[in-house]
């Protein structure tokens, strides 16, 4: 009896390797934008509806920790709001990986303020002096007699360089604005959107796809001439509202196998509508 | 020699080695991660200063010109590990005294599980709760423009340094021999007298050494802080100010950069300076305890 069992322990204990082996090979990981863990958890789910033996896990951190995680080989997939650095490029061939760039949504990211404020509408030019500090009273912009309390995500968020570069330095290189000191930097969207929920000071950024009835999103121009246009999908769509930007996931190389069918499964129509539910903007095709 | 106490020697001797060995891994590891942080900080500084680093005002690390300048983070660990202390401090110690010197047993009994049980709150928890009760309270009580201030943070902070501060410091009063303040009640003082004059001195070092040990938590203390004092990295003129710490800068920018640059290397490098910090607080304690012994 007991040399059975000698025998048929390695035997079972190599079998259920074997099947646990062959289980893994149908997971990813996912890493990255801190915007799009909502959108990737959802397609991540119903992706294994449709697909009940693969496992596919989606964390945030922002898209610098996503694309460094990719860069070391800790994931899969990367989800990115900002396009990748040529810096993390050069570090990414030194580790043999090669990050290929598929869009697979785009954002309207939504400059908000708490209900109570009576500001409804800024221009860009508006919103780059009050995050870098050269306005720092509502009063200036015809608000209340109030200092204006400024919040920013992280250094390790793709919000976060998007904003700096696309509106703090209007997308010119050779500017170096940068948010100001007194600026506080935010954890998550979602500590951004609580505060600004209680705090009639605040002002802030996000994804709109964070927004709700507790926050007031205001309407944006490019000049004080322009029409104010407020973040809404259709807004979005036919490129009226200023602030938008391409949603990313990097994978490393060619796609295939899991990785390439759950690509494809964002980009098919079902994909599509998802980023619709999750009140981002679905691509044109 | 029987053969039974020559086994009884070897195991000994091997309980005995055993037991320096565990003694010098603590020391080696001690040692191994002060030279790794010190490796990857110090490569920091073949770019910029030492005087760059520690008093430079403006902490910029993603720029195209990065600046890594962590007086401010200085400033506001040290302002929200000062406001925890000034907390926590006094009504530790008064507790502790109340728990070893006042209290009934069954209080006791119930007062110190209830300290336990606050030691037991994970700080993250703590955090959270801060953020949405905490925060908005101290906004509306002291009309400041954000409740994310070093003043939220020293308040969270005292929470968790006090169940350190109150169990070590009751141990050291509860130490003190019982002839001392039945001595000083013979001799016709009150029972406050006795409390102040003669306990509480006598055991004045191990109540150094809570202070200290409850010091050495708050500043290594990370999530809470992170999630309540609004991390704007700019020199505080008060404590009603937002505060970047330098704990909160390393967790929250660690998952970006990229492994090697100067951005990695600046924050080992803050790693050094929070090391240096908190050896010098157990200096402090370790000075206090000896001059007090002697």
């Amino acid at each position: 009896m007991f040399r059975k069992i000698c025998f048929i322990l390695p035997v079972f204990i190599l079998v259920s390797g074997l099947v646990l082996a062959q289980k893994n090979s149908q997971s990813i990981q996912i890493k990255g934008s801190d915007t799009m863990v909502n959108l990737g958890q959802a397609w991540a789910e119903n992706y294994m509806i449709k697909y009940p033996d693969s496992f596919i896990a989606v964390t945030g951190g922002g898209s610098g920790t996503g694309i460094a995680a990719l860069i070391e080989g800790t994931c899969d997939m990367a989800f990115s709001s900002r396009t990748i650095k040529q810096k993390e490029i050069d570090m990414a061939a030194k580790n043999h990986v090669k990050p290929m760039e598929i869009k697979v949504a785009m954002d309207g990211l939504a400059v908000v303020v708490s209900p109570d404020n009576p500001i409804n509408q800024l221009t860009v030019d508006d919103i780059a002096d009050i995050f870098t500090g050269k306005i720092t009273d509502w009063k200036q912009l015809g608000g209340d007699n109030l200092p204006i309390v400024v919040l920013s995500r992280e250094v390790n968020s793709g919000t976060h360089v998007y904003f700096k570069e696309h509106i703090l330095r209007k997308g010119d290189d050779k500017r170096t604005d940068e948010f100001a000191d007194s600026a506080l930097l935010m954890p998550s969207s979602q500590a951004i959107a609580d505060e600004i929920k209680q705090n009639k000071n605040a002002i802030g950024y996000y994804g709109m796809g964070y927004l709700n009835d507790t926050q007031k999103a205001l309407a944006i121009a490019k000049d004080k001439n322009g029409p104010f246009v407020k973040p809404t999908v259709e807004n979005v769509v036919n490129g009226s509202y200023y602030i938008s930007r391409p949603l990313l996931i990097y994978t490393n190389g060619e796609t295939q196998g899991l990785v390439k069918s759950f690509i494809d499964f964002t980009l098919s129509d079902e994909g599509q509508q998802i980023v619709r539910q999750i009140d981002f903007v679905p691509i044109v095709k | 020699m029987t053969r039974n106490s020559s086994k009884l020697r070897i195991s000994e001797f091997l309980i005995e080695k055993a037991i320096y060995l565990s003694g010098l891994t603590t020391i080696l590891i001690v040692v191994l991660i002060f030279i790794f942080l010190a490796k990857e900080g110090l490569s920091l500084f073949k770019h910029i200063t030492l005087s760059q680093f520690l008093l430079g005002k403006k902490w910029y690390p993603i720029s195209e010109v990065p600046q890594f300048g962590i007086l401010p983070l200085i400033y506001g660990s040290l302002l929200v590990t000062l406001g925890a202390a000034l907390i926590s401090v006094p009504i530790g110690i008064a507790s502790a005294t109340y728990i070893a010197e006042v209290a009934s047993p069954k209080i006791k009994e119930v007062l110190k599980s209830g300290i336990e049980l606050l030691a037991a709150i994970p700080s993250v928890v703590l955090g959270f709760i801060g953020m949405v009760t905490l925060v908005p309270l101290v906004k509306s009580t002291f009309k400041v423009p954000t409740g994310l201030t070093a003043f939220s943070g020293s308040l969270i902070l005292a929470f968790m340094a006090m169940p350190t501060i109150v169990s070590i410091a009751e141990d050291a009063l509860n130490a003190v021999p019982k002839k001392y303040k039945e001595a000083a009640l013979a001799l016709g003082a009150t029972r406050w007298q006795a409390i102040w004059r003669v306990t509480l001195r006598a055991a004045s070092p191990g109540i150094v050494a809570a202070i200290m040990l409850g010091i050495g938590r708050v500043i290594g203390e990370t999530m809470a802080v992170m999630m309540v004092t609004g991390n704007a990295a700019r020199i505080p003129t008060s404590i009603f100010q937002p505060v970047r710490t330098l704990t909160a800068t390393i967790a929250a920018e660690m998952g970006e950069t990229v492994r090697g640059s100067d951005h990695f290397h600046s924050l080992f490098a803050i790693g050094i300076v929070l090391f240096v910090i908190t050896f010098t607080i157990n200096l402090i304690a370790d000075f206090a305890l000896h001059r007090k012994n002697t």
